[in-house]
């Protein structure tokens, strides 16, 4: 383990520290646009650029739609690259984030979670990446800056490895992490790039080797073209894992692989969440555990690939599951609820209720873990598990009923 | 013994259909680039003739991605391989109408205004012609369209085409100009031209098309002749912003020549639509006055 003495310590906003690092991984090509609350991040890599400390080409573009395509440009020419984006402009890309996994043409993205409109609102949930879970990219969830931090630099060596070659995307809630500040340690760009190594695709333009790419394929070749994205976003599940282990090692950082088990070993009851809230929900399982109850937390870590396995091993052994869901997908529930349901398809435990809470920057506190779990209670004892989930604490005044 | 330089970077054998003017203008683009370029295409007649899996047609580096991202694709590539310190190799994009004057104007738009060193060259055909001949904004007041057909009522496109090349000026850019393939001496000589300039250009090229207008496959080279001798598409060349070179006429043919040669106009020579007729001849002077196309014209460039 390192902790090396040239790596610096500080008080830092979010979105300042993603920017350092980004800066520290050095790519060779940078698409910027704005859009709130990522801004803060394009912003500072203008401003890194500007002092000639970012070597990079940072091209503004005229549209997320266009700084993801300019991305897939780098990346063909065989440069490491970069965006961030939030919310609608997640959403602008998603056309050219499906074709870049499709084209096998790796880039890192920083999905600052926003909502998305209607109504507009700036607040974070995660229905903006959770909406690109089919297209092929990587997607690591993380729970506060320095994971954030760590997690830029793991991402790209999963995301650029010659087996994997997919898009990337490091989802961290906006605001709650984007403009919070907290202790973080950045790396020095030294321990970084030795830790990454450099982008060498074994395809790539080149004059004195030409190749097509994008090429048209008819229904006798397709489906083989779409099943090869899907094993390579299934090989770099071992990446991440691998990744995650060999940067604890280095770094000395380590917050799980796929998943994180909080105090799952021996748990009735555990809660399963993404994002930032988890670190509010350990707070509670730690505040739960005092007064007795048995209740653990399975951070999910990677969303895409989906890590089917380590969900069964935990949750198989326990009782009830309540599944917090910042998105949903409308007349069929909770998105990761859904998923973790079909993962646990044919095992009789345990229960599943999926709450979908923290939509638009409603706050989810300690409290709010207790009044799920005393709900849950009530429904165990009554043997009366919805199917289906639950919109959490709505107001039923404004729903007219 | 010294080895030729090959001069066809577009292998034969693709899926063109017969007689199309897009094929013989790509032959063309590339005799006059040589091969240190790197081709980004959108989605498009082009891109689906010349590419199905395992049996490209590129001779060339070829990048497809989408149908409204190929100049943001190109900056990427040239961003990249300026990264790398390649200021040899070229980036060209070759697209369609429907991809320069529609889907992908603002990507288009976002290039230009950046300047970077790419040479984006539009094929117009004059309508979304690879899903079946549906208008764009390209395609010329008159024409019978799929979604703008001349029936008993109603007499094709009602709109005038976009003016490109006041667009692609209005960036502030080196180099626009316009070519056609029954020139292509010319043709040949502006994209040279545009890929000497240092920063972005824009070439804005017409490519008949024998389906999609109506006339017999052999005719291609003739119909994109006669639409210069008409008035219907001047060959011109801007410096920045400044009209320096401009195809004079020596004999002007008549606009009914243009019109009676193809399907897509066939109705306007009758009686009942004498007067839109009327308004695609006021383009066709239009053009005559602003470039002082005929030979004998005082306006001289």
């Amino acid at each position: 383990m390192i902790k090396n003495k040239s790596s610096e310590s500080k008080t830092l906003q979010g979105s300042i520290a993603i920017a350092e690092t980004i800066c520290s991984l050095e790519p060779g090509v940078i698409g910027a646009y704005p859009i709130t609350p990522q801004t803060h991040i394009v912003e500072h890599l203008a401003k890194l650029t500007e002092e000639g400390l970012l070597k990079g080409k940072y091209i503004i573009a005229d549209s997320e739609f266009s700084a993801a395509s300019i991305l897939f440009g780098a990346a063909a020419a065989g440069v490491r690259s970069y965006s961030a984006s939030s919310s609608q402009g997640l959403l602008l890309m998603t056309e050219v984030i499906f074709n870049m996994a499709g084209t096998r043409l790796p880039g890192v993205f920083s999905a600052v979670n926003r909502s998305l409109s209607p109504p507009i609102n700036i607040q974070v949930d995660h229905q903006d990446s959770m909406t690109l879970r089919d297209s092929g990219v990587i997607q690591l969830y993380v729970e506060n800056i320095q994971e954030a931090v760590d997690t830029h630099i793991q991402i790209y060596k999963v995301a650029e490895d010659p087996e994997v070659l997919l898009p990337a995307m490091v989802c961290m809630d906006g605001w709650i992490i984007s403009h919070a500040y907290e202790p973080v340690t950045l790396w020095q760009k030294e321990l970084v790039q030795d830790f990454v190594g450099t982008f060498d695709p074994p395809y790539k333009v080149d004059p004195l080797k030409p190749l097509t790419y994008g090429a048209l394929a008819d229904d006798d070749k397709i489906t083989e073209f779409k099943c090869m994205t899907d094993q390579a976003l299934r090989k770099s599940a071992d990446k991440i894992t691998e990744t995650a282990e060999q940067f604890r090692d280095l770094f000395g950082n380590y917050y799980g692989g796929l998943v994180e088990k909080y105090k799952t070993e021996d748990a009735e009851i555990v809660f399963v969440a993404m994002g930032s809230i988890v670190a509010t929900l350990k707070v509670a399982i730690d505040m739960l555990r005092k007064k007795g109850r048995k209740v653990g937390l399975l951070k999910i870590r990677s969303f895409r690939p989906f890590p089917v396995n380590a969900i069964k091993e935990v949750l198989r052994e326990t009782n009830l599951a309540i599944v917090i869901d910042r998105s949903f997908s409308n007349s069929a529930g909770g998105i990761l609820g859904t998923e973790i349901k079909a993962s646990l398809y044919g095992s009789n435990k345990p229960f599943v209720i999926n709450y979908i809470a923290g939509i638009g920057g409603r706050e989810i506190y300690p409290q709010t873990a207790f009044d799920m779990l005393k709900e849950a209670d009530e429904m165990l004892e009554k043997g009366k598990i919805p199917s289906e989930a639950i919109f959490y604490n709505l107001n039923m005044q404004m729903m007219g009923g | 013994m010294k080895e030729e330089p090959r001069d066809n970077y577009l292998a034969s054998g693709h899926n063109a259909c017969p007689g199309c003017g897009v094929s013989i203008a790509v032959r063309l683009i590339l005799r006059a680039s040589g091969n240190n370029v790197v081709v980004v295409s959108p989605t498009g007649c082009l891109e689906t003739f010349t590419s199905p899996y395992g049996m490209s047609a590129w001779e060339v580096p070829w990048v497809h991605s989408l149908f409204e991202n190929a100049p943001a694709v190109a900056s990427g590539i040239r961003a990249a391989l300026d990264y790398q310190g390649n200021k040899d190799t070229q980036v060209m994009v070759i697209g369609g109408d429907g991809a320069t004057y529609d889907i992908g104007l603002g990507s288009l738009s976002g290039m230009l205004e950046r300047n970077q060193n790419i040479l984006y060259i539009c094929y117009d055909n004059e309508a979304y012609m690879n899903t079946g001949i549906q208008r764009s904004s390209a395609t010329p007041l008159g024409a019978s369209t799929t979604t703008t057909p001349a029936t008993a009522s109603s007499y094709g496109e009602k709109l005038q085409k976009k003016d490109m090349i006041g667009i692609a000026n209005s960036h502030n850019i080196e180099y626009v100009a316009t070519a056609t393939i029954a020139y292509p001496q010319d043709l040949m000589r502006k994209i040279k031209t545009g890929l000497s300039v240092n920063g972005a250009a824009y070439l804005h090229m017409l490519t008949p098309c024998p389906l999609g207008w109506g006339f017999e496959s052999d005719e291609t080279i003739a119909m994109s002749r006669l639409s210069v001798q008409t008035g219907f598409f001047p060959l011109v060349e801007y410096e920045n912003g400044e009209l320096i070179r401009v195809k004079k006429i020596i004999d002007l043919k008549p606009v009914n020549n243009y019109l009676r040669a193809q399907r897509r106009f066939k109705h306007l020579t009758t009686d009942e639509n004498q007067d839109i007729k009327d308004k695609v001849c006021q383009v066709v002077r239009r053009n005559i006055k602003k470039y002082g196309l005929q030979e004998n014209s005082n306006n001289d460039y």
